[in-house]
């Protein structure tokens, strides 16, 4: 192993998978070798930018890459969809982050993904088909044209089972539907593993209480380092305090305060809001103003130079 | 040599450092200590008195040749003046502003016994800045040999390893987790008291020496300490991570939204630049009331930036008096002028919140000091009875740190019962090879301590690899001259032993 063959972060591959949903190849080989289903990675898009963390969704340690599927929520992960062009570089990626999966010795699972849940789930379905468990997919769209990655599902999934809100394909329901599905026809599962939104993965557990299966979460709460330095992500697990970065990001879904999670998902969200309309404006302004500009151009109004000029959206920006 | 100084006929004020006016600066991430210039640094050179035991230079963790360079500086000799300084010390314009110099060599000062102590520390500040300012470094001769030495961590400890070991002639790698290097003085220290550019020009001279950065590397994770040995080359490492996983205080309301660690508002604001919001992309939103709980460096520094991110009121609660705080005493001071307000021999007992999971103030209690405890200090006890609210949008603990479990989590190095990384005298670590020191080892301490100890570390790695140290027996009684030609100050070479 060459100890300085770092990244330059590129991206190798960009996939479109709905307006929202985006696929991130990035050329990583080191971390390639070491990633491991239910880790995950902190992006940084450019110097200014936010931390944000991102699962692990594939990885490829022949290609050398990591694969992140994203969905556009807020202002970085909008930018993201934006700016991020095969052959374009991320300012930083760091990882692989968190402990990984404990792929137990389990001969039935259920692997439930849900919304941005669907792809983080992926990696935790084939950890457990190569270590030869039955492996039941539940996945969860909103309708048909949100569906992806249904054929690698099939491929490492001994069952699948789709569900969309309005039963464009698949069946009709919710994630929670498909696992009381997967539950009527199987008797003998070990171990649940739930992704998705902290909303999901409470009635995913709230699903699996009484029959007292072994579920796991992966946690996704704000995070600022992930190394386990600023407590930002902690989270209440039974009666103790854990740092979702360094302790997990797996927890037993019946013992994770799921309400707490979410009260703390929203702490910036106000000023997340204020970010993005901020950005959303500048592009908005960048292009009419681009626009305007060629259009004297055409008519040959305007030096070059004054072209440059674009008004910086940003310059009257409160500090602090 | 002139006429011997006494206590009476030196200077008898301290030379005062010219400061940024409280009320300005309380708005402002501008440096708030100016430091001296070069006739106030002679001014308070004259101050000291040579003593021949030099108790300073025992006060001082690295023993610092104290009176050597307060004796260049009064000679007007700067250069000669850095020199000595980084002899011991590497980062001298990092540690004349963050060394708590009251409890080292200026606690022990003789002027000290009847006067104001001699100002070393803001000597060392102006040694260092002017070695920036002039672009100085001691690059020695240095002789290329076989060995790689990885470095993870880029704080003081990690940063102190590096060099000794680049100077040493080992091809040096330094990890570091975050995607800029500096460790806690580049996301803890805020800028008004460690301008980044201080930290970046001290990374420059390391890059000088040759020493690669490698930074957006978690160590542990991506490649482990085992891997470093046995697959990637290295022949030595040296784990400086920190201590970092910031204690949360365990009290009812806990983990309501408003509640966080210093380590995460400070990372916020330095590190990330919330304070440029939304020209950076990193939120704090601060609230009009902060209350900051403990009274140490980390409680100091994140009063005063929620001052300057613009809260009315900052409150400091500690849960004793203000003679136990652990904060060096200039910044409770500079805390105190810029509006800090400061409630001694009070404890938290619980976060209020306003049904919605957000904050809305602090229930505290009243201490008194009772007998000592383990550490010598009274120990404080709750007033029964004394029970009172008060409102608040923020509460930042900064009440200490525990171990950084990563390196634990993923390597068979033994730990402590903390969970701290076990090293012995020579600090080397249970797998041999690898040595650890700063923060990591002895839980949180200072920066010169933990530079300390990554020279320490660099010295047994030397002895490890074979390397010879090189020093003193070419070096003159003044330290001047030369030997076979090469400049004493170049007496760093590394000779390899013929394996
Ligand atoms: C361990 C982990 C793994 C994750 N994996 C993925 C993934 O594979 N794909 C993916 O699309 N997203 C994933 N997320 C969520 C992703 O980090 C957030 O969507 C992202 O930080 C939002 O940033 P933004 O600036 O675009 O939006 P913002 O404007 O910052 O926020 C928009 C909305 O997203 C919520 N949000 C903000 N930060 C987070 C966060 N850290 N986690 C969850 N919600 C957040 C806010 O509450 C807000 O309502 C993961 C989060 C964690 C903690
Ligand atoms: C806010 C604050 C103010 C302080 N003020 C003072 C002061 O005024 N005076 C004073 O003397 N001391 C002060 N201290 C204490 C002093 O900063 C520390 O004792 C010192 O920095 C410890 O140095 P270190 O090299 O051991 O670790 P750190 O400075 O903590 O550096 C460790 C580095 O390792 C990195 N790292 C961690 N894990 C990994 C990994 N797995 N892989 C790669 N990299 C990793 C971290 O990101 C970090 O950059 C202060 C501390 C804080 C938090
Ligand atoms: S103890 Fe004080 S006076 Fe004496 S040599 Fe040291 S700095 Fe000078
Ligand atoms: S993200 Fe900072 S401690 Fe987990």
């Amino acid at each position: 192993m060459k100890a300085n063959a770092m990244s330059n972060f590129e991206i190798v591959t960009r996939e479109d998978f709905s307006d929202v949903t985006y696929l991130l190849e990035v050329r990583h080989p080191l971390m390639a070798k070491a990633a491991k289903p239910g880790q995950f990675v902190i992006v940084m898009l450019n110097e200014h930018g936010e931390r944000i963390p991102l699962t692990i969704a594939d990885f490829d340690r022949k290609k050398g890459t990591i694969t992140l599927v994203i969905q556009a929520v807020g202002k970085t992960t909008r930018q993201m969809q934006a700016e991020c062009k095969v052959g374009t570089k991320l300012y930083g990626m760091v990882g692989p982050m968190g402990i990984p999966t404990h792929i137990a010795k389990a001969k039935k699972v259920v692997c439930v993904g849900g919304g941005l849940g669907v792809a983080p789930v992926f990696p935790q379905a084939r950890g457990y088909k190569e270590a030869g468990a039955y492996v039941i997919g539940v996945l969860g769209f909103r309708n048909k044209d949100l569906v992806f990655w249904e054929d690698k599902f099939r491929a490492v999934c001994d069952e699948l089972i789709l569900c969309t809100n309005d039963g464009s394909v698949g069946m009709k329901g919710f994630v929670t539907d498909g696992i009381k599905v997967a539950l009527a026809g199987h008797n003998d599962i070990d171990e649940v593993v739930a992704i998705g939104p902290p909303v999901m993965m409470k009635a995913c557990a709230d699903a699996t209480r009484a029959a007292k299966i072994k579920t796991m979460v992966s946690v996704n709460p704000i995070m600022v380092d992930g190394t386990g330095m600023c407590g930002g992500c902690r989270v209440k697990v039974g009666d103790q305090v854990k740092f979702a970065c360094v302790d997990g990001p797996d927890f037993d879904g019946h013992l994770v305060d799921f309400d707490d999670l979410m009260v703390r998902l929203s702490r910036y969200t106000k000023v997340e809001k204020e970010a993005h309309e901020r950005w959303s404006e500048s592009c908005r302004m960048t292009k009419q103003v681009g626009a305007a500009a060629l259009d004297a151009l055409a008519r040959g109004h305007v030096q070059q130079a004054e072209l440059l000029e674009l008004p910086d959206p940003l310059d009257d920006a409160p500090g602090g | 040599m002139a006429k011997k100084k006494t206590i009476r006929t030196i200077p008898q004020e301290r030379t005062p450092m010219r400061e940024q006016n409280a009320q300005a600066r309380a708005k402002n991430f501008e440096e708030v200590a100016c430091g001296y210039n070069l006739e106030e640094a002679l001014r308070e050179s004259e101050r000291c008195l040579m003593c021949p035991d030099q108790p300073c230079v025992s006060g001082c963790p690295v023993s610092i040749n104290i009176p050597g360079f307060i004796q260049k500086i009064n000679e007007k000799n700067l250069r000669g003046a850095y020199d000595i300084l980084t002899d011991t010390n590497l980062l001298p314009s990092i540690c004349g502003r963050v060394c708590p110099q009251e409890n080292q060599c200026e606690g022990v000062c003789t002027v000290g016994e009847s006067l104001e102590a001699v100002a070393i520390g803001r000597m060392e500040r102006f040694v260092g800045d002017t070695a920036i300012k002039e672009g100085w470094v001691n690059i020695p001769y240095i002789e290329p040999n076989r060995f790689r030495v990885g470095i993870v961590g880029s704080g003081p400890a990690g940063m102190a390893c590096a060099a000794d070991m680049a100077k040493a002639g080992c091809d040096v790698t330094v990890y570091e987790a975050f995607h800029q290097a500096g460790g806690v003085l580049k996301y803890g220290i805020p800028d008004f008291r460690l301008p980044n550019e201080v930290i970046d020009a001290e990374i420059n001279n390391l890059k000088k020496l040759g020493v690669k950065f490698e930074c957006n590397t978690l160590v542990g994770r991506l490649f482990t300490i085992e891997q470093m040995i046995d697959e990637m080359g290295f022949h030595a490492v040296f784990i400086g991570v920190g201590a970092g996983y910031p204690t949360m205080l365990n009290i009812p309301g806990d983990s309501s939204n408003g509640v966080l660690s210093a380590n995460e508002l400070l990372t916020r604001c330095n590190l990330m630049r919330a304070r440029d919001f939304p020209n950076f992309d990193t939120p704090l939103p601060i609230g009009k009331r902060v209350a900051v709980v403990g009274a140490g460096n980390t409680a100091m520094d994140a009063t005063r930036v929620s001052l300057r991110l613009g809260a009315e009121k900052v409150y400091c609660v500690y849960r004793r008096s203000r003679t136990e705080a652990p904060a060096r005493a200039e910044e409770v001071h500079h805390a105190e002028q810029e509006g800090v307000e400061f409630h001694w021999l009070t404890a938290p007992v619980a976060v209020l919140d306003d049904g919605k999971g957000n904050v809305r103030g602090m229930r505290c209690v009243r201490m008194e000091l009772g007998e000592p405890d383990d550490s010598g200090r009274r120990r404080p006890v709750p007033v029964a009875g004394s029970e009172f609210d008060f409102e608040t949008d923020l509460i930042v603990y900064a009440i200490g740190t525990n171990a950084n479990p990563i390196m634990g989590q993923t390597s068979k190095l033994k730990l402590n019962k903390w969970g701290y990384i076990g090293a012995d005298d020579n600090l080397a670590t249970s797998v041999a090879g690898v040595f650890a020191g700063g923060d990591i080892v002895t839980g949180a301490a200072t920066v010169i301590q933990a530079m300390g100890a990554g020279r320490k570390a660099a010295r047994s790695m030397k002895a490890y690899l074979g390397i010879r140290d090189p020093g003193l027996p070419y070096i003159s009684a003044e330290g001047a001259g030369t030997l076979f030609g090469i400049d004493a100050r170049e007496r760093n070479f590394a000779r390899v032993r013929i394996a």
